[in-house]
């Protein structure tokens, strides 16, 4: 092997995690969202340490954890509670901070957070990160700025009111006399912590609400932004772990005899990769190397007992959904009368369709991996992407059975999360193969595994009802959906006497006046492990929600967006995007002959969005998506070009999830295994994509990461429609041939 | 095992690796350079992509026996490298990234794509580009890198060689 180049890349990476903390800090940190408190941390054992982005070990003497760490260096840190993946959080959560505090990004170092105690909500899922922190954090940061000005101002013997904070540094008005904040940072830790600092008025922001440069970008331009799979620790080995394709199947015996003569195997053995309820059984194999151990695993000989799983296929699957979709299911909301409404219709104005989604896999560019050291005293330190440092300790604690507190998760940046990284089960897997040799291991998820094994998003079915009025009005209303649960599939507790808010999210919730309605759940049962998918169960409701409010606007003889803004008589945000689609997409005037348009929106827990979708046909019966136009409702926005780039990701996600390959099982098993039959949308497919970002500022702040991906679906499908008079209802649909 | 020369970011280097153990694994592995990702191992998705002289290639499906005496250069190896770096300086003013894992493939194919076409058409970016998967979807982005890369470019190499007499 090449030792010294190896050698060299782990001196590179103590240099980095060997620096230590000084003497007396600023702490601040706010255990609850109501109130900041500060505390002095002996630095000398703060581990302010790693490689940008990656997260620490919490303090070991420290009795708190804070948000800001000043020391007398003036060096800056931030701890970033909320995991990048590239929805932004990396800026935009340190900004919150920062801003208030004055100080530019440029001058603060920042890491994530590791599970500390004092630090809440430690993940990143739901499009929460900023709408979920934005008071909160702005208080944090304008708290230590005060006490940095009590301080200034004390050892200037001036009034406070003379000093203000500008560029890491307070300075004195009248006299121009400036302290760093490092200078200041001892005297500031021993002052009262002042209850209500003032927030700085947004028309002062220098960053909120900017479009400002990332400071991961950089890193991700060379090569050295740290992911899971780059961590490293001294001793470490590699694995690779066999599982069976088929949910279900129990592990009956293995032969690894070929596997040991591969060179640089090291040995075999079992592993338990735990998701919830589910538990599945796998053989790892040990290398000195990934490539040894993934050759020794192609040539290990498993035998699986799939106990009746193989006979599982999505055809079947469908026509038991179709079958379901005759019971009545749980109600979720009833209003008005929906069925005295549709017995009274005019039968000419009567409509019902079933529309059908698929389960998709998320397939983060990164596949699951993670570096797992279980140590003495059963402690174990877990380098992982995931999407929560408390996600892991959670848990991995459960499914360990050890404290919380003897998991120390290292989150790095993430290669891509979309919920899939919400749990935690590479970790577990990967914790209890440690434990099993004695060493720190880093297990490696091959495409396949990730394409294969899930969790996935779960299908959904929808029968839809409706009725208009003979001049054209929506009279009735019904969205009922067919589906497994994300929910039951993880958890032997699930309420199957409950309506499944998650699987029926958003359906009941939509501004469209309608006098009668009904909105109903009716539960499927599978073994299949389900998992949110970015804007969960909104990213299929939408499409059959949208499509057939389409289909009824068909029926009432009216412009689909003018049907819609119709059913919006009272002022809401949902009015306001459709209005603003109207324009920005110029609606009202004719397109080119063989093209068409449709719209739709949706607004669930995530926020709101809503799109106009352009499409031309040609002479091949193909579709081609010309441009998709998009507006963002946030009232408030901390940065808008990431909302820009993330909204136009959402949308050219849920154009995959629309029109590419989906996952089908056949004999127990995804016959989707990589990229090139799971496809992906590559640059010569992708529209043109124009985000209209609605931010008025105000208290109101909505998600960013999600609301792109359920309107797209549906205005495109409007739009073959309106270009081809052929209704989607089932996808994905190919665009090469409609 | 057997020893292979090679050439990584202009430094000579021996490693001794099983034949056919993918170049992928030798560079992050190996090597300790870890800005090569992987992806797919079946050369779909881009994420690998190394330079092997000066073509893009994805490094996941080039066995390391293969590039005996040759010379691969990696994304930490634009450093210094005049159009590699100002493909980078690109992507960080047109803000290309969000989970940033693909961004090494997709910046060593690009300029790949611009030592060979210097003022690539939105058609070579189409040809060039197509093995570079962006699972958040960042390809407009990377679209209007590439041709602001292009328009910050000294004229192409072919204009400014100095004609040669006799």
């Amino acid at each position: 092997m090449s030792s010294e180049k190896h050698t060299i890349a782990r001196r590179e990476f103590l240099k980095h995690t060997g620096l230590s903390g000084l003497a007396f800090i600023l702490g601040i940190t706010a255990v609850d969202t109501a109130e900041a408190a500060i505390t002095r941390i002996n630095a000398s054992s703060l581990p302010l340490t790693g490689l940008p982005g990656i997260g620490n070990a919490p303090p070991a003497n420290a009795n708190i954890t804070p948000y800001i760490i000043i020391e007398p260096t003036g060096k800056i840190t931030l701890i970033n509670p909320k995991p990048e993946m590239g929805q932004g959080t990396y800026q935009s959560v340190p900004s919150l901070i920062a801003e208030e505090l004055e100080v530019s990004l440029d001058q603060v170092t920042i890491i994530t957070s590791s599970g500390q105690k004092d630090i809440p909500g430690q993940s990143a899922g739901g499009s929460s990160s900023v709408r979920g922190q934005y008071a909160n954090l702005r208080k944090v940061g304008a708290t230590a700025r005060e006490m940095l000005r009590s301080a200034a101002a004390t050892q200037w013997g001036v009034p406070v009111e003379e000093c203000y904070a500008e560029d890491a540094q307070i300075i004195h008005r009248p006299s121009g006399k400036k302290l760093g904040y490092g200078d200041l940072a001892s005297a500031a830790a021993n002052l009262p912590v002042p209850a209500n600092p003032v927030l700085k008025d947004p028309k002062d922001f220098k960053i909120l609400g900017k479009s400002v440069a990332r400071p991961d970008v950089p890193l991700k331009v060379n090569g050295k932004a740290v992911y899971g799979i780059d961590m490293e620790v001294p001793g470490m080995v590699y694995a690779s772990v066999e599982r069976c394709p088929v949910f279900g199947s129990k592990l009956v015996s293995y032969d690894d005899t070929a596997t040991l003569k591969v060179k640089g195997v090291i040995k075999t053995v079992k592993a338990e990769r735990v998701l919830g309820k589910n538990r599945y059984e796998g053989v790892a194999v040990i290398a000195e190397n990934y490539w040894a151990a993934l050759k020794g695993r192609r040539a290990l000989k498993v035998q699986w007992d799939h106990q009746g799983f193989d006979s599982f296929n999505t055809k079947d699957y469908e026509q038991h959904l179709r079958d379901l979709a005759a019971n009545d299911g749980l109600t979720v909301k009833d209003t008005g009368d929906f069925n005295k409404a549709m017995t009274d219709a005019d039968a000419t104005h009567k409509l019902e369709a079933l529309y059908e989604t698929p389960v998709v896999a998320h397939a983060t560019m990164e596949p699951m991996n993670c570096l797992a050291h279980w140590q003495e005293g059963d402690k174990v330190d877990i380098w992982t992407s995931c999407q929560g440092a408390d996600i892991v300790k959670r848990e991995l604690a459960t499914t360990l059975g050890i404290p919380a507190d003897n998991i120390t998760p290292h989150i790095s940046f993430l290669g891509g999360g979309f919920g899939r990284r919400l749990a935690a089960d590479y970790a577990g897997e990967a914790a209890g193969i440690s434990k099993a040799i004695g060493k720190p291991v880093k297990v490696i998820w091959t495409r396949e595994d990730d394409i294969q094994l899930g969790p996935f998003r779960p299908m959904t079915f929808s029968a839809m009802k409706g009725a208009v009025s003979a001049d054209g009005k929506a009279l009735a209303f019904q969205h009922k959906v067919i589906s497994p649960s994300i929910s039951a599939t993880k958890s032997d507790k699930y309420d199957k006497t409950k309506p499944d808010r998650s699987m029926t999210e958003g359906i009941a919730d939509q501004k469209y006046e309608i006098p009668n309605m009904h909105t109903a759940y009716v539960f499927a049962d599978i073994h299949i492990p389900m998992q949110p998918w970015r804007s969960v169960t909104s990213s299929t409701l939408a499409f059959a929600h949208e499509c057939f409010i389409d289909e009824m606007a068909v029926a009432a003889g009216k412009d689909p967006l003018l049907f819609r803004l119709d059913m919006l008589t009272q002022d809401s945000d949902t009015k306001k995007v459709l209005n603003k689609l109207r324009e920005v997409s110029n609606w009202d005037k004719p397109l080119p002959k063989g093209w068409g348009r449709g719209v739709a929106q949706y607004e669930f827990f995530a926020g709101l969005c809503g799109q106009v979708v352009e499409v031309s046909t040609r002479t091949d019966g193909s579709i081609k998506i010309e441009k998709v136009h998009c507006v963002i409702d946030l009232g408030t926005v901390v940065n808008p070009d990431m909302v820009r780039l993330n909204t136009e990701g959402a949308i050219i996600m849920g154009i995959i999830a629309a029109t590419k390959d989906a996952i089908t099982f056949e004999k127990g098993q995804s016959i989707q295994t990589n990229f090139h039959n799971n496809r992906m949308l590559r640059i010569n497919e992708v529209p043109q994509v124009e985000v209209h970002v609605l931010a008025d500022g105000g208290p109101k702040i909505k998600g960013v990461g999600e609301p792109g991906l359920p309107p797209i679906a549906p205005a495109l499908c409007n739009a073959v429609f309106n270009a081809t008079g052929k209704r989607i209802r089932k996808l994905p649909f190919n665009l090469a041939k409609v | 095992m057997a020893i292979h020369s090679f050439t990584v970011n202009n430094r000579p280097v021996q490693v001794d690796a099983e034949p056919d153990m993918p170049l992928l694994w030798v560079i992050r592995d190996l090597l300790g350079l870890k800005g090569t990702k992987f992806g797919c191992g079946i050369a779909q998705c881009g994420a690998c992509t190394v330079h092997l002289g000066s073509s893009a290639v994805r490094s996941c499906s080039i066995p390391v026996s293969a590039v005996a005496g040759q010379k691969i250069t990696t994304i930490e190896g634009l450093t210094g490298n005049t159009l590699g770096e100002s493909v980078q300086k690109a992507w960080i003013d047109e803000q290309v990234p969000q989970c940033g894992y693909c961004q090494s493939g997709q910046i060593m194919s690009a300029v790949a794509l611009l030592k060979h076409t210097p003022k690539p058409t939105d058609a070579d970016i189409d040809i060039a580009m197509q093995g570079n998967i962006c699972r958040c979807g960042c390809y407009s982005r990377i679209r209007k890198a590439i041709h602001s890369a292009a328009s910050h470019q000294a004229p192409p190499a072919s204009l400014k060689k100095p004609v040669l007499h006799g």
